[in-house]
């Protein structure tokens, strides 16, 4: 027999979501409704065989490292004596979740009409570079240094030029593989963000820039000077356009 | 994207760090499996990282299982569209595919008992998971699926229902087979 108090009380007292009074109104009930006593028996198993199963399944190992890396992505030590770095590996990390999430969930994303194998290609790179310590190979501000390092392996040479007073300053370089051949790759920081600028040579003409996105990166491509530049990242199109007139000047 | 201060990053810490369990089990139940539970309770994480500057106090729990939540139906919507069908024909579906018969393939209390959730609607075994295995109040339900709690309380009392008639022991089987 249905009872009018299985809906609107036994639940409820079940959870322990009524109030005191409540409560001890609906034991009294309880003591003389046959009903409502089998009721509570079954919620009770029901409840008791999720508890006792051990169904519960917490976070694996991997779920807790990756998130602590995050928020934590350095030892205390190194970041308090290095905060800027800390920042940027901060970013950086970020940076590679976000897009190995959106890689991961979205693969429509990565369909976009821009010669799509090399863009992959440069967001490949883009990606491995953003792992703490693949950044830079040299790591200096110093034009020269850095030129110097680049002349001693590439057959062209990149324009290597700072240019922190306007808001993109030199970090450093490295050499980079894009479609299988060597590439330079010029890193600027800006608003504490990493932009890589891919360098290659070409026989093609001149072209202005191209601007686009790509698996939640912004990037700008030109070719000047027999050269290609692709400069990419997690920032506004805007401050990536500032940067190709900056290195096109 | 903008990361967190130091001051804030301790309280992420303190806060939301210690939910991340909670996190991991309401995707692994919503979506029904480890790899991808991990995928997106991690770009929930990091999301409730991004976030956490609009957290201004409160139940850290129930705020990050509403965006852990929230996550997993884009994801759903996204990769599993029928799935989030299923609670418009749900007794259909109930009578269809979770019977004591099916569950009695498998043997083992454990493996039934997984099953016969993961056979429930997703708005059913969401309720459920919340109350029976992360401890949440009613309130608490509310604030996580953003559902009324009149609503919160009639879908935990049909999902235990269910649930029950399909774990019910065999005594019951022949009353289920005729439904």
């Amino acid at each position: 027999m249905k009872c009018d108090f299985a809906d609107s009380l036994l639940q409820g007292y079940f959870d322990g979501e009524l109030s005191d009074r409540r409560a001890a109104e609906f034991e009294r009930h309880l003591g003389h409704c046959d009903h409502c006593a089998t009721e509570l028996v079954d919620l009770d198993w029901l409840s008791g065989m999720l508890q006792l199963t051990q169904i519960y399944e917490p976070a694996p190992a991997s779920l807790r490292r990756t998130i602590n890396a995050h928020v934590r992505p350095i030892a205390p030590a190194l970041a308090a004596s290095q905060p800027l770095l800390w920042q940027w590996l901060t970013a950086a990390a970020a940076l590679l979740f976000i897009a190995f999430v959106l890689w991961r969930v979205s693969p429509e994303l990565r369909s976009d009409d821009y010669r799509a194998e090399l863009a992959d290609e440069i967001v490949d790179a883009h990606l491995r570079s953003l792992q703490p310590g693949h950044m830079t190979e040299i790591a200096s501000n110093d034009e020269r240094v850095v030129q110097g390092w680049f002349d001693a392996k590439l057959k062209f040479s990149p324009p290597v030029r700072d240019f922190a007073r306007a808001g993109f300053a030199l970090n450093g370089g490295r050499q980079d593989v894009v479609e299988g051949r060597l590439v330079a790759v010029l890193v600027y920081e800006h608003n504490g963000r990493p932009i890589n600028v891919f360098i290659w040579a070409t026989r093609e003409p001149d072209t202005s820039p191209h601007t686009g996105s790509r698996q939640g990166f912004q990037w700008v491509d030109w070719r000047k000077d027999k050269m290609e530049f692709c400069a990419m990242a997690d920032a506004a199109t805007a401050d990536l356009e500032q940067l190709n007139r900056l290195i096109s000047e | 994207m903008s990361e967190l201060e130091p001051e804030e990053r301790a309280r992420f810490e303190q806060l939301v760090l210690p939910h991340v369990d909670a996190a991991f089990n309401l995707a692994r139940w919503l979506l029904r499996g480890r790899t991808d539970a991990e995928d997106v309770a991690q770009e929930a994480l990091l999301r409730a990282c991004r976030f956490f500057r609009g957290f201004h106090g409160g139940d850290a729990r129930a705020w990050l299982l509403q965006i852990v939540r929230n996550t997993c139906y884009t994801w759903l919507e996204k990769n599993r569209p029928m799935e989030l069908s299923m609670e418009f024909d749900e007794e259909i579906h109930l009578q269809a595919s979770l019977t004591p018969e099916t569950l009695a393939i498998s043997g083992d209390d454990r493996e039934r008992l997984i099953l016969a959730l993961e056979t429930l609607p997703p708005r059913f075994r969401e309720v459920l998971v919340l109350r029976e295995l992360e401890g949440c109040s009613y309130k608490e339900i509310a604030a996580i699926t953003s559902l009324p709690i009149g609503t919160v309380m009639s879908s935990l009392s049909r999902a235990r229902r269910q649930l029950h008639s399909a774990l019910a022991n065999p005594t019951q089987k022949g009353a289920v087979r005729e439904v």
